[in-house]
């Protein structure tokens, strides 16, 4: 990966995001199009959720990072972009754009797995992953746990039978008539409940499965709004804390589990859950006993970002894994 | 028009009334699921896939908007909960969807039923217990009445 410059594109549901990576972890430029000013600074209305979003901000962003990054196209080594999994409309625009660039440019292309660049955005502007580890990727779309011996060498342990954990964050949020997004509303009232130990009793499931659920636990908040009406401050946050405490525990013990199974020398965390320093406190305190490292990225690269997909580029292009120019997206596809 | 509901007192019988809906659908059938958060509608449709043919995992399009189940008669899952405006559902290519010859469910599909084309059977969810959920049908195009018609004879299983 050394005197790489790799530039990644990602565009696999809301956000368009483009960066550009060195020697794939040192981040050069990394702009994401709901977050930067893209409005006031170039004008125009930007739809929420659209392959148009995509298209309209894709080409400005390219032109953004490049600035920004004091390099030209004829500095890159590689272009690296998200093939799976999203939505098939929005991965085709950022999948299009990597093939247009990577053929002009007579670059190595590479389809990065989303989730799996999840987990490489720990080694962002920091050091490499002590393998084997054990990867946890928790966000609004997607909760999954897998065994990892390197990047590109997985095993699925586990993934969400119903709704991700994110999800669960925000509905619940909802639910109890709070702002979105909802997991940093509820972080943030849980955080005045410290002395809330209470958890929701979930139904579990009925086989031996490592599989997380989470439309249980979101019913049973449903069921407890019903019966005893929010009134107070202090029941809002009494609630949180009962519904973090749970969801917590639900990831917490499945992880236990398999760092019993395979005392792993890193636990590496990634997507927007990952933010929840809740979550990142209880992981901490299951990691330990196993002398594991746990590894978090920093908040901005914890949600969808274009970094993480260039670094992954990075390491693909040198393992020698380049995508043909007739690779195409996929919605749905799995790495392990 | 034709009403009707269905009492489904576990979550294994909201899966069930979906299988079986699965094993009776037609390319082309689409329905639009509704109700508040937690009434099952990704349970009923986990049940619709595997009736379909479907053997691997169904979870919640509400963050990733749209799954695709290849079956033999593919399944098109789509989630309008977190869209705020008919052109975003326009954006995602709904209308194309709809003309490929696949089952379409859609979840929050009341939240822009102008959307619907006239042969959408609605299945509105309704919360009785923690388990316990009632299944109002509601089909008011021809060629969608047989569907809960056939429907209600075989219910309850």
């Amino acid at each position: 990966m050394l005197n790489s410059l790799v530039l990644g594109i990602e565009s696999s549901c809301d956000e368009t995001s483009v960066a550009i990576v060195k020697d794939g972890y040192r981040v050069l430029a990394n702009e994401t199009a709901s977050q930067m000013a893209l409005h006031s600074r170039y004008g125009g209305v930007v739809p929420e959720v659209a392959s148009r979003q995509h298209l309209e901000s894709l080409p400005l962003l390219v032109t953004e990072v490049l600035k920004q990054a004091q390099v030209t196209f004829d500095d890159l080594t590689g272009i690296a972009v998200t093939g799976m999994p999203g939505l098939i409309g929005a991965l085709l625009v950022g999948v299009s754009a990597a093939k247009g660039l990577a053929f002009t440019l007579h670059l190595p292309l590479a389809m990065i797995h989303h989730i799996e660049a999840h987990l490489y955005a720990v080694q962002l502007d920091s050091d490499p992953v002590l393998f084997p580890a054990l990867g946890l990727a928790v966000s609004g779309g997607h909760t999954e746990l897998y065994h990892m011996e390197g990047w590109g060498q997985y095993r699925l342990l586990g993934s969400t039978r119903d709704d991700a954990a994110g999800e669960a964050f925000d509905k619940v949020a909802k639910l109890m008539g709070l702002g979105y997004p909802g997991g940093p509303i509820i972080e943030k009232l849980a955080k005045n409940a410290p002395q809330v130990t209470e958890k929701f009793s979930v139904s579990r499931m009925k086989d031996k499965s490592q599989d997380f659920s989470f439309s249980g636990l979101k019913t049973a908040v449903s069921l407890e709004i019903k019966k005893t009406p929010l009134q107070s401050e202090k029941d809002r946050e009494h609630l949180a804390a009962k519904f973090q405490n749970t969801i917590l525990e639900e990831i917490s013990k499945r992880v236990r589990i398999a760092l019993e199974e395979f005392q792993p020398k890193s636990l590496v965390v990634g997507g927007g859950v990952a933010c929840n320093q809740a979550l990142r406190e209880a992981l901490k305190k299951e990691a330990e006993p196993f002398k594991t490292v746990l590894r978090v990225p920093p908040p901005k690269y914890c949600s969808d970002n274009g970094a993480m997909i260039a670094g992954l580029g990075a390491y693909q292009i040198s393992q020698g894994r380049i995508s043909s120019l007739s690779a195409t997206a996929a919605s749905r596809s799995t790495f392990y | 028009m034709l009403k009707t509901s269905f009492n489904c007192d576990t979550v294994e019988l909201t899966h069930q009334l979906g299988l079986m809906i699965g094993q009776k659908a037609k390319p082309g059938d689409i329905w639009s699921l509704s109700g508040p958060l937690g009434a099952g509608k990704t349970q009923f449709v986990k049940g619709l896939a595997k009736g379909l043919g479907f053997e691997g995992m169904v979870t919640s399009p509400t963050f990733t908007l749209q799954h695709i189940y290849e079956s033999p008669i593919p399944l098109y899952h789509f989630d309008w909960y977190r869209l705020n405006q008919s052109k975003e559902v326009e954006d995602l290519g709904w209308m194309e969807w709809l003309g490929r010859g696949g089952v379409v469910a859609v979840e929050w599909g009341d939240k822009f039923p102008k959307l619907l084309p006239p042969a959408t059977i609605n299945l509105s969810f309704e919360i009785l217990s923690e388990e316990g959920r009632r299944l109002s049908v509601e089909a008011a195009h021809p060629e969608s009445i047989p569907r809960v018609e056939e429907l209600i004879l075989c219910w309850p299983p």
